[in-house]
């Protein structure tokens, strides 16, 4: 059924597949963020965390008829090889206490959580509350209701007792979006996917002929690496 | 046990453009100087190496430039009778660390200032009568003039190889229908670089607001638009608007940084020597605490260091130098319940609108391409340049679009009631990026008696000292100034022609929000002035309590400006300096 949205959006990305491909084997993938995205064995995320992670990256980037996802760019690499970082043990913050995390927002992080405790504490209390509501863990559900428990997380409808939901879908989702948009030595972009769907240069770095044109940019993204989107 | 260094005729606290300007006036006058700069050692190469470098992730978003908060932050209170807690995460500004400070990360906006500006109070006073300034504000003037500094303007740009369009040179106009400002103060010379090109998104800003009947102009960079050598022999290249300015160590050497346009002739210099990781905790006093003995730091390996100095600058980020002043005892803390007392006193930022303006797949704005400094702006709101009688508020805004370069983590602005997921939200995302310019109004904030800076009761940093305290938030002024330009931006924008537009203003009641990203231009806390009971530095921006401590900076400014404070804090540095070579090392003493 050739009207059918469905039909064309996985008629759209398997063109699209068919032409990234070749260009990332040609690219002679390097070790670094190139591997096929299943052959990854995540270092922080337990099992039940990984399934997770990957289940609500696919919703909140979708493959759809624009291209890859979240999940197809890599982003589920990203987050767990970020999770490794000083960022995430909340090694770039001022961390002395006392806390005081029911301040106003406007003052900010007050909580004595790093990226990793809210990750670690935010998907077990998210299977948890999806478990209580639906019978079965996150990524075992539909897609769409996935985007409804993630809405629930979002609007802080979702009640968790260690970590607000609020705070732990902010910062999963803008973690998803830096996996998606930074440069692929991160782990994350694969393929250019991310700077390739809105036409971002990536790091061509020079645009002195093009600065006074009314033009579309015509050079497709290039990486750190020099692989090619 | 302290190591104790031998005694320095200079030591200087923070090697930013401060720090640079003075080491190299002090250097240029016989004088030993020690600069002694408490984060790493930082240059084009390897800091700024192309490709490394065109790293979003690393340098926008997770900060690499900027202070190291883990070991040393402020504290943050809206109100007198709040506790303050801490600022943990960057968010509303981003200090600089490590060689070359702030001066590294910027993006290059060079201006000079509006002559109204430095005497604030008198002007309003003068054109408005006493009774316009609202309760509580304590706005004043500088107690310098635009023509005493307008020759340390000008070699500040020589300096910074800064490209612009004059509007009159000498009495004399040159800059009509070129991108001259109509509003600004004469020169002795024009720039040294032309204006740099003007991006579709600014040409586009700059039609409508003529069409308006305003008076658009090139913005004054520090990128420069060509090859370029400086009175110090540090030479620059032509900036090729790569995007990776504000927050990135330019790779290009087209960024003025004190890194590129300074340091490489200080290092010639066998009288100057630059210490890296070198935590300043305080400026020791002699026993009358009427001098300075010299400094106290901490160095890289943790050792307690003394350095005994004729002379000390502060020229650490603004709020440090007030910070120090406070921890060293240097001048009477201010109280906000008496109003005496200097130091913390006029603490002041800045006042942003923003609008987005959403355009249709005809119009490439390709904000990928940026350069910090360049743009088109307006000044026809800027200072007193309009009647603020009807308007009702104290203060101006220029107006602009400033394309730095938007990238994909941190820049996507959407129309309102786009989903922030999804596929509705990749289809806006791919739709609108390329076609989307941003413009500011980056108005002025004025002080007020109880927003200033103290020490913290409670926090402390890793050496187990008081995080410095600010007390901060809006009043009705600010809002209603920041609501009337948000409006006229709007006018502006609208006669662009955009399919959707989307207004970041604040309201009525909204506070100051630490979290999210404003400026980083921070004022005032350690005044310049001409009476001791309200400045806590004189015209020279000496102590008026500990004469042999300078302290130049956006901590001198009375109240913030309508332009961004660099090419002022570069002016009244080498002011400061001229003011040290020609009279102090003749009689050390007060010169005020």
């Amino acid at each position: 059924m050739p009207d059918d949205p469905s039909f064309t959006s996985r008629r759209r990305f398997l063109q699209w597949s068919a032409v990234a491909v070749p260009a990332l084997a040609a690219a002679g993938a390097p070790a670094s963020g190139q591997a096929p995205p299943a052959d990854y064995r995540p270092a922080f995320f337990s099992a039940s965390e990984w399934a997770f992670l990957r289940a609500a990256a696919a919703r909140l980037i979708p493959a759809d008829a624009l291209g890859p996802g979240a999940l197809e760019a890599g982003v589920p690499e990203f987050i767990d090889r970020q999770m490794a970082t000083p960022w995430a043990e909340g090694r770039l913050w001022y961390m002395q206490g006392p806390f005081v995390p029911d301040a106003p927002p406007t003052l900010g992080w007050q909580m004595r959580l790093t990226p990793r405790d809210v990750y670690r504490l935010g998907i077990a209390a998210a299977d948890g509350w999806t478990q209580d509501r639906h019978g079965r863990v996150f990524a075992e559900l539909d897609a769409a209701a996935q985007d409804g428990v993630l809405q629930a997380f979002e609007s802080g409808k979702a009640r968790f007792e260690q970590v607000p939901a609020a705070i732990f879908f902010a910062m999963l989702l803008g973690n998803v979006r830096e996996g998606f948009f930074s440069d692929p030595v991160h782990g994350g972009n694969r393929g250019l996917a991310g700077w390739k769907l809105i036409g971002f240069p990536g790091a061509r770095a020079d645009f002195m002929d093009w600065v006074e044109r009314d033009v579309a940019y015509p050079l497709p993204p290039v990486s750190l690496s020099g692989q090619r989107g | 046990m302290a190591t104790r260094m031998n005694k320095t005729d200079v030591v200087i606290v923070g090697f930013g453009w401060a720090g640079a300007i003075m080491a190299k006036e002090l250097t240029e006058a016989g004088l030993r100087v020690v600069a002694l700069e408490r984060g790493p050692a930082r240059d084009t190469q390897p800091d700024g190496a192309y490709p490394k470098v065109l790293d979003e992730l690393t340098y926008n978003i997770r900060k690499k430039l900027f202070q190291d908060l883990s070991r040393e932050t402020v504290t943050i209170r809206h109100g007198l009778g709040d506790t303050a807690l801490p600022y943990r995460q960057l968010g509303a500004f981003l200090p600089g660390d490590g060689v070359g400070g702030a001066g590294l990360h910027w993006s290059g906006v060079h201006f000079r200032v509006d002559p109204v500006e430095l005497r604030l109070r008198s002007h309003y006073e003068e054109r408005y009568g006493k009774g316009f300034l609202p309760e509580g504000m304590t706005i004043q003037d500088f107690g310098v003039s635009y023509e005493e500094l307008e020759p340390h303007f000008d070699f500040a740009e020589k300096v910074f190889g800064t490209s612009g369009t004059a509007w009159s040179v000498k009495g004399k106009v040159v800059g009509a229908d070129k991108g001259g400002n109509p509003f600004a103060p004469d020169r002795s010379n024009d720039f040294p670089l032309p204006a740099q090109m003007r991006p579709v998104s600014a040409q586009r800003f700059g039609k409508a607001a003529a069409e308006l009947g305003y008076h658009p102009y090139d913005l004054p960079s520090a990128n420069a638009s060509g090859p370029y050598s400086n009175p110090y022999g540090c030479q620059m290249g032509p900036c090729n608007f790569c995007g990776y300015c504000s927050g990135y160590v330019c790779y290009n050497y087209s960024k003025a940084s004190p890194n590129v346009n300074v340091l490489p002739a200080l290092r010639q210099s066998p009288l100057f020597e630059l210490r890296t990781q070198a935590h300043v905790l305080q400026v020791d006093l002699s026993a009358d605490r009427r001098t300075a003995t010299g400094v106290a730091y901490v160095d890289a390996q943790g050792r307690e260091v003394e350095q005994p100095a004729d002379i000390v600058i502060l020229s650490a980020f603004q709020f440090h130098n007030v910070r120090l002043m406070l921890l060293s005892g240097i001048g009477e803390p201010y109280d906000p319940a008496s109003g005496q007392g200097t130091v913390g006193r006029n603490f002041a930022y800045q006042n942003m609108a923003t609008i987005k303006a959403f355009f249709s797949g005809e119009m490439h704005a390709n904000p990928f391409i940026g350069a910090g400094g360049n743009g088109i702006a307006i000044d026809d709101f800027n200072a007193d340049n309009f009647d603020h009688g009807p308007a009702g508020f104290v203060g101006g805004s220029p107006m602009w679009v400033n394309q730095a370069g938007v990238k994909p983590i941190s820049g996507i602005a959407l129309p309102e009631g786009v989903p922030g997921w999804g596929s509705a939200w990749k289809q806006a995302v791919a739709e609108y990026y390329t076609h989307t310019v941003s413009m500011d109004a980056h108005g002025a904030h004025m002080s007020y008696r109880d927003n200033y800076l103290s020490l913290d009761p409670t926090y402390r940093d890793a050496h187990g000292r008081p995080l410095l305290r600010m007390t901060l938030d809006w009043k009705d002024n600010d809002i209603r100034m920041t609501r009337f330009m948000a409006e006229k931006m709007r006018a502006v924008a609208q006669a662009m022609g955009p399919k959707a537009l989307r207004v970041y203003v604040k309201n009525f009641g909204d506070r100051f929000d630490t979290t999210s990203y404003q400026t980083t231009h921070l004022n005032g806390g350690a005044i310049m002035g001409t009476d001791r009971t309200t400045s806590a530095i004189n015209r020279y921006l000496q102590s008026w309590d500990v004469h042999n401590v300078f302290v130049p900076g956006a901590s001198a400014f009375p109240q913030g400006l309508g332009y961004n404070p660099t090419g002022l804090v570069a002016a009244l540095t080498y002011w400061s300096a001229k003011a040290i070579r020609e009279r102090y090392l003749a009689k050390p003493g007060p010169l005020a």
